[in-house]
């Protein structure tokens, strides 16, 4: 029987079996892909890693980091900051202390030496719960409309997918319950290392809708939204995906 | 129950038959253009992820296409289901039967958010290509 016709009944069962909570999108890859992100020999994200280690270094980041002192910092973001009064997530926050106090000339968000201390730094946290931060309950408010709104041409909303049709086959791909807990990742389809905004701007243009601007208030909510509904599941970062 | 749909419902009504399509009960009854639609090319539209884009979530007999969704009834025996009318009203605006669907409406743009520009103010098909579509879906009857 097709999902569709499940809708009705799944949500209730998962329910009565006690079987809520948030599941990585790792869950529901093939064992081949799973075996790929969890042996580091053969993880193509490791190289992001080894990269972001060596600038860390050479950018003078370790000058005032231990690199175990990062351990659990990207489990808590996106984090409530003081100066910004709203959130900052943490390739924002990288790119202020490298700008800032490591005195470097600023990168495109997405260029690679940026992607690669994100991953240098969100690796740390490996295998540690997300933990939202509580100070950010107006932004994950905000972030949850969004979620919950139908957008784009083909009028669909990011929780038609990824909360009622979870499981489910849309064409050839499984869609998961979409959560950024892998973040920067190797994705197959890309041959390449990837933000979340860079998947957040595949979905958008999936359904034909005009994707929000990374580090704009909106793509912050949405992406606090996203940390807080996936609660207690384990940073994966440099996760792989399809 | 015979209800004309608010002309500002359809987004381009160049090529139609009619004025504006006229829902009857739950079908659209009358083609929108008045040359007949071709099933040929309207398999190919179904059959075409970025035009037609039904295979994302239905399954149809379509055996070359191997990737297809499992989020909708398969078309398979659609056109012995619902008459040309019924599936016509499906396509335009699937809306007006389910104000909750999941499925997108095909030829109108009331009620989108934050349409891409390079999409804005166009439905997903164009009226000839809905016809072709119905005439498809009417030929598959088992
Ligand atoms: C001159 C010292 C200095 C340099 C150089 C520096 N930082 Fe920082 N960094 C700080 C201070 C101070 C803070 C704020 C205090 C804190 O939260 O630990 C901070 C905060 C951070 C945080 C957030 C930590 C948290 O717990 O929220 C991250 C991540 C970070 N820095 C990464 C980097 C990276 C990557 C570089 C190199 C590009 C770098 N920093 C260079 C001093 C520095
Ligand atoms: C039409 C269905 C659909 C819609 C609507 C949609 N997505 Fe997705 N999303 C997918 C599919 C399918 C994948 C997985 C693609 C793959 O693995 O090839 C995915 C992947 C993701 C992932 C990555 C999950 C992981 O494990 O790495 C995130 C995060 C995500 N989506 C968030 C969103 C957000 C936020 C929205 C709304 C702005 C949204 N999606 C809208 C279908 C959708
Ligand atoms: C985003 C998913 C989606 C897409 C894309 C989609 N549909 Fe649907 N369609 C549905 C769902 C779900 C239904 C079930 C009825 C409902 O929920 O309104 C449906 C119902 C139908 C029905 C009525 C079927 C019946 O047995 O009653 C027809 C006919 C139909 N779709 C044809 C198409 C065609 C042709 C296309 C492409 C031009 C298409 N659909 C694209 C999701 C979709």
């Amino acid at each position: 029987m097709s999902p569709w016709r499940r809708q009705g009944w799944l949500p209730l069962l998962a329910l009565l079996l006690g079987a809520a909570g948030p599941r990585s999108g790792f869950e529901t890859m093939t064992p081949e892909l799973q075996a790929m992100q969890r042996d580091d020999a053969g993880n193509p994200g490791m190289l992001s890693v080894l990269e972001g280690e060596a600038l860390f270094a050479r950018e003078g980041c370790a000058a005032c980091h231990a690199a175990a002192a990062l351990r659990g910092v990207a489990a808590r973001y996106p984090a409530h900051d003081a100066a910004r009064g709203g959130p900052i997530d943490l390739a924002g926050r990288i790119a202020e202390c490298r700008e800032q106090r490591a005195g470097r000339p600023p990168l495109p968000r997405e260029s690679q030496p940026m992607l690669a201390l994100q991953s240098f730094v969100a690796h740390q946290s490996r295998g540690l719960p997300i933990t939202p931060d509580p100070r950010l309950a107006e932004a994950r408010a905000e972030g949850e409309r969004l979620f919950r709104e139908r957008r784009g041409q083909l009028n669909l909303s990011c929780a038609q997918c990824h909360e009622t049709l979870a499981g489910g086959r849309l064409a050839g791909a499984n869609i998961p319950e979409g959560h950024p807990n892998g973040y920067p990742l190797y994705r197959l389809e890309w041959q390449a290392l990837g933000s979340l905004q860079r998947r957040l701007r595949g979905c958008f243009t999936g359904v034909r809708a005009e994707p929000l601007a990374p580090g704009s208030p909106a793509a912050l909510a949405l992406e606090a939204y996203l940390f807080g509904r996936a609660a207690g599941l384990p940073i994966e970062t440099p996760a792989v995906r399809p | 129950m015979r209800r004309a749909l608010p002309a500002l419902v359809f987004a381009s009504v160049a090529g139609l038959a009619q004025a504006e399509p006229v829902v009857v009960g739950d079908a659209i009854p009358a083609p929108l253009t008045a040359a007949p639609g071709e099933p040929a090319r309207g398999r190919a539209i179904v059959a075409d992820r970025t035009r037609g884009l039904c295979l994302l979530c239905h399954p149809a007999p379509i055996p070359e296409e191997r990737f297809q969704g499992n989020l909708a009834p398969s078309l398979a025996g659609v056109g012995a289901r619902l008459t040309p009318g019924q599936l016509r009203l499906r396509l335009v605006d699937s809306r007006r039967l389910n104000p909750e669907t999941l499925m997108p409406a095909y030829f109108s743009t009331a009620g989108l958010v934050g349409v891409a520009d390079a999409w804005q103010g166009r439905p997903i098909l164009r009226v000839e290509e809905i016809e072709d579509v119905v005439a498809y879906l009417a030929t598959l009857r088992d």
